[in-house]
C-alpha cells in the first residue's frame, strides 16, 4: 500500500519528516518498507514561456527557442520537437539540472548553435499520457497548469509528494486505505483525525433512485451488504490534476473521471466500487445470485470465464454482469457514450471471492481486498464519498435515494476489560489510565468494563488481540527483558540426535565434509543410478505443483544428491573430494499420502580414496556405535555399484545396514565423473537400533601372547574373509586375533590361477603363558581344519 | 722430583687442552695415568725418600693425579656436550614442510549454526522436536490459526502432494504435535527443513531450515520472550548485542512481533550487512494464540506462552557475509572448507 503524504494532510493536519514518520508508524504496527519523492529525481527544472521560435540554420529539424524563465534575460534552448509555438509553457530543464533514471543535463553546442539545457517531453519527465492526458506523447509537454515562467514543475504538475511504501499485514485490511493509515497515524502521534462525512447535494428531477433500478440479493450470507447508488447525465472526461496527481502517487494509472473515481475511492476508503452502464442492465435489475452451472461472462480485461454454482455473481434480469468482487464485465461496461450508471459498494464474503477468484485464475485488486475480509459499514460512506465527487467533478448528477441492502449487522464485539490480566500476560506495568489512553486513540469504546471495538477491527477479538493494542502504542520497545520462572527441565538430545552428532564427529575426523542437498529430485535420477525399473524405491511421494521436473518428487534415496555433489566438485577441478549428508528419504507407504521419513547417511568420495578406506569407514560408524558381530559379504547386485567392488554389512541378526563400494563405471559416466568413485550408502535409522553404548571392564591379559606367521596358498576366488573364519572356527579359546597381513600373486612361485595369504595370528591363554608345545598343537589343529574345509595347506 | 711432578701436570694439562674428542682424551687418561705413565713411575720411586720428604711428595703426587682427572672430565664433558650439540644440528628438518595430518572434514555451515543454536537453547533446559516434513494441511496451518480461505494461507507458496498433505512451509508444526504428545510444561526448539515454492536465485531457496522454539507454562509472559530472545541473541551473536521488538502479525501468535538483532559487524552504527539500519531482522516471535492452544487442548486461562522462528540461512549469510543462497547448496568443498 502506498501513501501520498499530500493526502495525508486532508485528516491529519501535522507535518512529517517522512524518515521519523516511517519509523514510528513502523513501530506501531504498520511496516514501512521504504519512501521515495519523485520530485527528488528532478532538479532545476522550471516552467518556461516560449518567447520566439525560430529555424536552426544548419539543420533542417532543430529550431531555436528564446525562453522566459521567469529572470530578467530569457535563455536560448535548441529543441528537436516540432510542436513548440511562441507563447507556449513548457519544462525547461536548464544548464545544470537532472532528469529521472540520473539523466543530468548541461549546456552546449547543438549543430554550433549554443542551448543552455533542453525542453522535456512527458516521459523525459517520468509521465505518461494518463497523467496529462491533454498532452502528446511525442513531443514536448505544453503545460496548460495555472502556472508562470519560473515555477517550478514538480510543484506546477503536483509531482512534489513524498509516498510512503507500507508492508500491511492480511489482518489489517482497514490500512489497505488512506483513511486507515490517517487513523493509524494519528493514533501513532496522538493527534487529531479529522474524517470528513461526505455530503451529497442529489439532483431535483422528480425521480429516485428506484425509478432507475432495483437490487435483489438472493444469498445474504455471500453478500452482506449491497448498496448502489445512480448518477445520470454523466460526462467521461479526464479528471482534474490533483486527482490524477494523488491516483499517481499511490501507483494508479488515471483513465477517466468514472474509473478514476471508483480507483480514488477505493484507495481513499478501502471499500472496493464498480460502476455499471445502467442502459446495460436488462430489466433495470441487479440481482446478486449464484452463477448457472457453466454460466459464461466475458470479464473487463476480455476473457470469457466459466463458472462454477458456488460462484457469486451480479447479474441483471437476463445475464451476469460481473463476478461478485472479483471483476466486472464487459457487457455492462461504461464507455464514452454512458449516460447513466449504477454504482455498486458492496460487501462481499471473503472466502467465498477468494474460492472464486482462484478458481477462475483471476486475481484483482478488489478481489484481494475482500478476501481478507472487509468491514460491512464501509458500504455507505465509500458510495457517499464517490458520489460528493461527481458532484464536486461535474462528471454527472447524482438521483435522489440510496438502495441499502443490509438485513443484518454484524454482532459487535464484546471483549472484558481488566488492566491487571494484560499486564501479566504481557510482563508489563502499563497503568491503567494510559491504557484507556490507548483506546480512545484506536476508537475503541470502553464502557461499564468492556471493550466495544470499532466494526474496522474485526480482528480485535480477546484479549490477547487487546494486548497487543495496548503495548504497540505503549511502544514494544518498553517491554522489560525477563527470564521466565519456571521448574527446572533438563535439556539433552535424544539417542537418535546423538548418533547423528557421534557420526558428523567421525566423519569429520576423517575428512568428510558434511554437504546439504535438496530433498526433492528428478524421477530422471533413479535412471541415472541404474536403478531398476520394477524398483519399489521408485514409488515417490510426488508434488502436485512443483517449480519444475528437477524438484518433483522426493527422494528415496540420496545416492544421486551425492554424486551430484561429487560430480560439481569434479568440475571445479577439487583433486579430492570426500563428503556426506544425513539425509531424509522419503519411502512411501501403501494407502497413505503420507511417507516413512528415514534417516540415512550417504558417503561419498573420489580421489585419495579406494575401497579399503571406504570400508574403514563402514567399521569404524558401526565400532563407534558399539555394534558388534557384523559381517562383509560381496554384494554382486546392488545396481548403482560395480558389481566386482561392491559390498554389503550384515549386522548380527542378519539385517542389511549399509551397502558400499565403488560406483558402477556407467554411473560415474552418467555424472560426467572420469575418477572412481565410492559411496556408502548407510542405512542409520535401523543402525540407530542396534547401536549399544553399555560398556563393561574386562580384566587386561596376564600372560604373554606368541605370535605365529602362517602362509597359504589358495585358489585366487578364495576370499581372505572365508579363510579368516576358517581359522577362527578352529582356532579355538586360545586365538585371540588373526589378521592377514601379506597377499601375493606370482605364477611361477605359486602357480597359475593361485595366490599366496599370510596370516598372522596371535595365541594367548588366561591362566598360563603358552609352551610351544601349546602353540605348535593349535596351529596344527587349524591346519588340519582348513585344509578339510579349504583345501588348503601351508605354501611349501 | 717435585719439579718432575709438576712437569708431569704442565704437560698432560697441555694434552688435555689440544685434545679433540674422546678418544683423545682416553690417550691422554692412559698415557698419563696409566701404569706404565711416567706419574707412576715418578711415585713408584716414593721409596727412595727420606720419611720426612715421603708425606710431603704423596701430597703433591695425589694432587698432580687429582688436577689431571678433573681436567680430564671437565674435558670429556665439554667433548660430550660437543658432540651432542653437533649431532643435533646434523639431525635439524625443515619444519615449514606440510604436516602428516589427515586433513579434518566439517559440518555444513548450516549445521553448524544449527548445532549452536542447539547447544544455547539446550542450556536454557529446552529439548529438540522433531515433526514430519510431509505434512498434512491441519498441522501446516489449520491447527495454527490458519483455517482454510484463510488469505495467510496466500502469503507463503506451499508445495502439495495432495489436497490435505503438503510439504511443510514452516517449522511451527512441530509446536502442533508437541502440544499434543506433551503437558505442559513445555520447552523445546525444533530445527529443520522447509519448503516453499520459490524459484532458485541468490535470496530464495524452495527449501531451506528454519529453527522453532516453543515454551508454554502457568504465567509465561511476553517479557520472558523477550528475555529469552536477548539471551539467545547474545549467546548466538555476542555479549554486546542488543534486540529490538516490532509488531507485527503471524496468524498463531498475539501479539506478534519481528525481531531484529544490533548488528553484529558494525554494532548498531550502521553498515553495508545491516544496510544502515544497524539491525539485522532475524526472526518472528510472538505469544501463542489462544485459539491455538485451545486446538492442542491445553487451556489458555490456565497457561500461556510464547514461539518464535528463526531462518536459518539468513543467520548463516549475514553471519559468514554470503551474498549468494545458492553457495550453500552446491557444496563446492572450497567453500565448505572455510567454516
Amino acid at each position: 500500500m502506498k501513501l501520498s503524504m499530500n493526502w495525508l494532510k486532508d485528516y491529519v493536519k501535522e507535518d512529517f519528516d517522512p524518515k521519523a514518520y516511517s519509523d514510528k508508524l513502523t513501530m506501531t504496527g504498520s511496516k514501512v518498507e521504504g519512501f521515495e519523492n519523485p520530485a527528488d529525481e528532478i532538479k532545476n527544472v522550471v516552467v518556461g514561456k516560449l518567447i520566439t521560435v525560430e529555424k536552426h540554420p544548419d539543420s533542417d529539424h532543430l529550431l531555436i527557442c528564446m525562453v522566459d524563465i521567469g529572470k530578467e534575460e530569457p535563455v536560448q534552448i535548441v529543441t528537436g520537437a516540432q510542436n513548440v509555438v511562441p507563447g507556449a509553457l513548457v519544462p525547461a530543464a536548464l544548464h545544470d539540472s537532472y532528469l529521472p533514471g540520473g539523466v543530468h543535463i548541461k549546456a552546449g553546442k547543438l549543430r554550433g548553435v549554443p542551448s543552455n539545457g533542453m525542453l522535456c517531453s512527458l516521459g523525459e519527465l517520468g509521465l505518461t499520457l494518463n497523467d496529462f492526458p491533454y498532452a502528446i506523447e511525442d513531443g514536448i509537454f505544453l503545460i496548460e497548469e495555472d502556472c508562470k515562467p519560473g515555477d517550478d514543475v514538480t510543484k506546477v504538475l503536483g509531482l512534489d509528494d513524498v509516498t510512503v511504501e507500507f508492508e500491511i499485514t492480511s489482518n489489517r485490511p482497514d490500512c489497505l486505505s488512506m483513511i486507515g493509515l490517517a487513523r493509524e497515524t494519528a493514533a501513532s502521534f496522538d493527534t487529531a483525525l479529522n474524517i470528513p462525512t461526505p455530503v451529497v447535494k442529489e439532483t431535483d428531477n422528480g425521480k429516485t433512485i428506484n425509478d432507475y433500478v432495483s437490487v435483489e440479493v438472493r444469498d445474504s450470507k455471500l453478500c452482506p451488504r449491497y448498496t448502489a447508488r445512480v448518477v445520470e447525465n454523466v460526462k467521461i472526461e479526464p479528471s482534474p490534476k490533483w486527482l490524477r496527481a494523488r491516483l499517481r502517487a499511490c501507483g494508479i494509472r488515471p483513465i477517466n473521471n468514472i474509473v478514476d473515481i471508483t480507483n480514488y475511492v477505493c484507495l481513499e476508503y478501502g471499500q472496493p466500487m464498480h460502476a455499471f452502464d445502467a442502459s446495460y442492465l436488462k430489466g433495470s435489475k441487479i440481482i446478486v445470485r449464484h452463477a448457472e452451472k457453466d454460466e459464461i461472462i466475458t470479464t473487463l480485461d476480455g476473457v470469457e470465464r466459466k463458472l462454477s454454482d458456488e460462484m457469486l455473481v451480479i447479474a441483471d434480469a437476463e445475464k451476469a454482469v460481473a463476478v461478485a468482487g472479483v471483476m466486472g464485465g464487459e457487457n455492462s461496461e461504461i464507455n464514452d457514450d454512458t449516460k447513466t450508471i449504477v454504482f455498486e459498494s458492496a460487501n462481499f464474503n471473503g472466502p467465498s471471492v477468494r474460492l472464486t477468484a482462484k478458481a477462475i485464475g483471476l486475481r484483482t485488486e478488489a478481489s484481494g481486498r475482500y478476501e481478507k475480509g472487509l468491514d460491512p459499514e464501509n458500504t455507505l460512506p465509500a458510495i457517499e464519498r464517490a458520489c460528493e465527487l461527481i458532484e464536486l467533478l461535474g462528471a454527472g448528477e447524482v438521483v435522489k435515494g440510496i438502495i441499502d441492502v443490509y438485513p443484518e449487522k454484524p454482532e459487535q464485539k464484546v471483549i472484558p476489560f481488566n488492566a491487571d490480566k494484560i499486564n501479566a500476560f504481557l510482563g508489563t506495568d502499563v497503568p491503567e489510565e494510559e491504557m484507556k489512553q490507548i483506546f480512545k486513540r484506536l476508537e475503541i469504546d470502553l464502557r461499564d468494563g468492556n471493550l466495544y471495538p470499532p466494526s474496522y477491527r474485526a480482528d480485535l477479538e480477546s484479549m490477547q488481540d487487546i494486548a497487543e493494542e495496548v503495548i504497540r502504542i505503549h511502544g514494544y520497545d518498553l517491554i522489560p527483558t525477563t527470564n521466565f520462572k519456571a521448574e527446572a527441565l533438563v535439556g539433552r538430545r535424544n539417542a537418535k540426535q546423538k548418533t547423528v552428532n557421534l557420526i558428523d564427529e567421525l566423519l569429520t575426523n576423517d575428512g568428510y565434509y558434511e554437504v546439504q542437498t535438496f530433498s526433492f529430485i528428478s524421477p530422471k535420477y533413479y535412471d541415472n543410478i541404474l536403478m531398476p525399473t520394477d524398483s519399489p524405491l521408485r514409488k515417490s511421494i510426488v508434488i502436485s505443483n512443483p517449480l519444475g521436473e528437477d524438484t518433483s518428487i522426493m527422494r528415496t534415496t540420496a545416492v544421486p544428491s551425492v554424486l551430484e555433489v561429487l560430480a560439481t566438485n569434479r568440475r571445479y577441478r577439487n583433486k579430492n573430494a570426500r563428503i556426506y549428508e544425513n539425509a531424509k528419504v522419503y519411502i512411501t507407504k501403501d494407502g497413505e499420502d503420507q511417507p516413512e521419513e528415514r534417516m540415512s547417511t550417504v558417503i561419498a568420495a573420489y580421489g585419495d580414496v579406494d575401497f579399503y578406506d571406504m570400508k574403514g569407514v563402514c567399521e569404524n560408524i558401526l565400532d563407534m556405535l558399539g555394534i558388534s558381530g557384523y559381517e562383509f559379504e560381496a554384494n554382486k547386485e546392488a545396481p548403482a555399484f560395480h558389481p566386482g567392488r561392491c559390498a554389503s554389512v550384515y549386522s548380527r541378526d542378519g539385517q542389511r545396514i549399509m551397502v558400499f563400494g565403488q560406483i558402477h563405471p556407467t554411473v560415474q559416466e552418467n555424472y560426467g565423473l572420469d575418477v572412481e568413485s565410492y559411496v556408502i550408502v548407510c542405512d542409520t535409522e535401523l543402525i540407530m537400533t542396534l547401536e549399544n553404548f553399555d560398556k563393561h571392564y574386562k580384566a587386561l591379559p596376564k600372560f604373554p601372547a606368541s605370535e605365529r606367521d602362517l602362509a597359504f596358498v589358495c585358489d585366487k576366488a578364495l576370499t581372505s574373509g572365508e579363510i579368516k573364519k576358517a581359522i577362527k572356527k578352529y582356532g579355538g579359546k586360545m586365538l585371540e586375533s588373526v589378521e592377514v597381513f601379506d597377499i601375493f600373486e606370482d605364477e611361477e612361485k605359486v602357480g597359475v590361477g593361485k595366490k599366496s595369504m599370510a596370516y598372522n595370528l596371535v595365541l594367548r591363554s588366561p591362566e598360563k603363558t603358552l609352551s610351544v608345545e601349546d602353540c605348535d598343537k593349535a596351529v596344527a589343529k587349524i591346519l588340519k581344519g582348513l585344509e578339510f574345509d579349504l583345501g588348503i595347506t601351508l605354501r611349501g | 722430583m717435585k719439579a718432575q711432578l709438576e712437569a708431569i701436570k704442565a704437560e698432560a694439562l697441555e694434552a688435555i687442552a689440544k685434545a679433540e674428542g674422546a678418544q683423545d682424551l682416553e690417550n691422554v687418561r692412559v698415557s698419563y695415568l696409566g701404569k706404565k705413565s711416567p706419574l707412576t713411575a715418578v711415585l713408584k720411586n716414593m721409596g727412595s725418600l727420606t720419611p720426612e720428604e715421603r708425606p710431603v711428595m704423596g701430597a703433591l703426587g695425589n694432587s698432580v693425579r687429582e688436577a689431571i682427572t678433573n681436567a680430564l672430565e671437565e674435558a670429556k664433558a665439554n667433548i660430550g656436550k660437543l658432540e651432542m650439540a653437533k649431532k643435533l644440528e646434523k639431525e635439524t628438518i625443515d619444519v615449514t614442510l606440510p604436516s602428516k595430518k589427515c586433513k579434518c572434514g566439517k559440518i555444513h555451515p548450516i549445521s553448524a549454526a544449527q548445532k549452536e543454536m542447539e547447544e544455547i537453547f539446550l542450556g536454557m533446559g529446552f529439548s529438540i522436536a522433531e515433526g514430519p516434513e510431509v505434512e498434512t494441511d491441519y498441522y501446516n496451518f489449520t491447527a495454527l490459526n490458519t483455517p482454510e480461505f484463510h488469505p495467510a494461507r496466500d502469503v507463503q507458496d506451499t508445495f502439495y502432494i495432495t489436497e490435505k498433505v503438503l510439504l511443510r512451509s514452516q517449522t511451527s508444526t512441530v509446536q502442533v504435535h508437541v502440544m499434543e504428545q506433551q503437558k505442559p510444561p513445555i520447552r523445546v526448539i525444533s530445527p529443520g527443513r522447509v519448503y516453499r515454492s520459490d524459484a532458485v536465485d541468490a535470496t530464495h531457496s524452495p527449501m531451506f531450515h528454519q529453527c522453532e522454539g516453543l515454551v508454554i507454562d502457568k504465567g509465561i509472559t511476553m517479557a520472558d520472550l523477550k528475555g529469552t530472545l536477548l539471551l539467545f541473541a547474545k549467546q548466538m551473536f555476542g555479549e554486546n548485542t542488543e534486540i529490538r521488538f516490532r509488531p507485527h502479525h503471524f496468524p498463531f501468535t498475539e501479539p506478534s512481533c519481528e525481531v531484529d538483532v544490533s548488528c553484529f559487524v558494525c554494532g548498531g552504527k550502521g553498515c553495508g550487512v545491516c544496510k544502515g539500519e544497524g539491525w539485522i531482522e532475524i526472526l518472528g516471535a510472538g505469544m501463542v494464540h489462544p485459539n491455538v492452544l485451545r486446538m492442542s487442548g491445553i487451556d489458555p486461562e490456565e497457561y500461556s506462552g510464547f514461539a518464535f522462528g528463526m531462518g536459518i540461512e539468513r543467520i548463516v549469510m549475514t553471519k559468514f557475509g554470503i551474498s549468494d543462497l545458492r553457495l550453500l547448496y552446491e557444496n563446492d568443498i572450497r567453500f565448505l572448507s572455510q567454516f
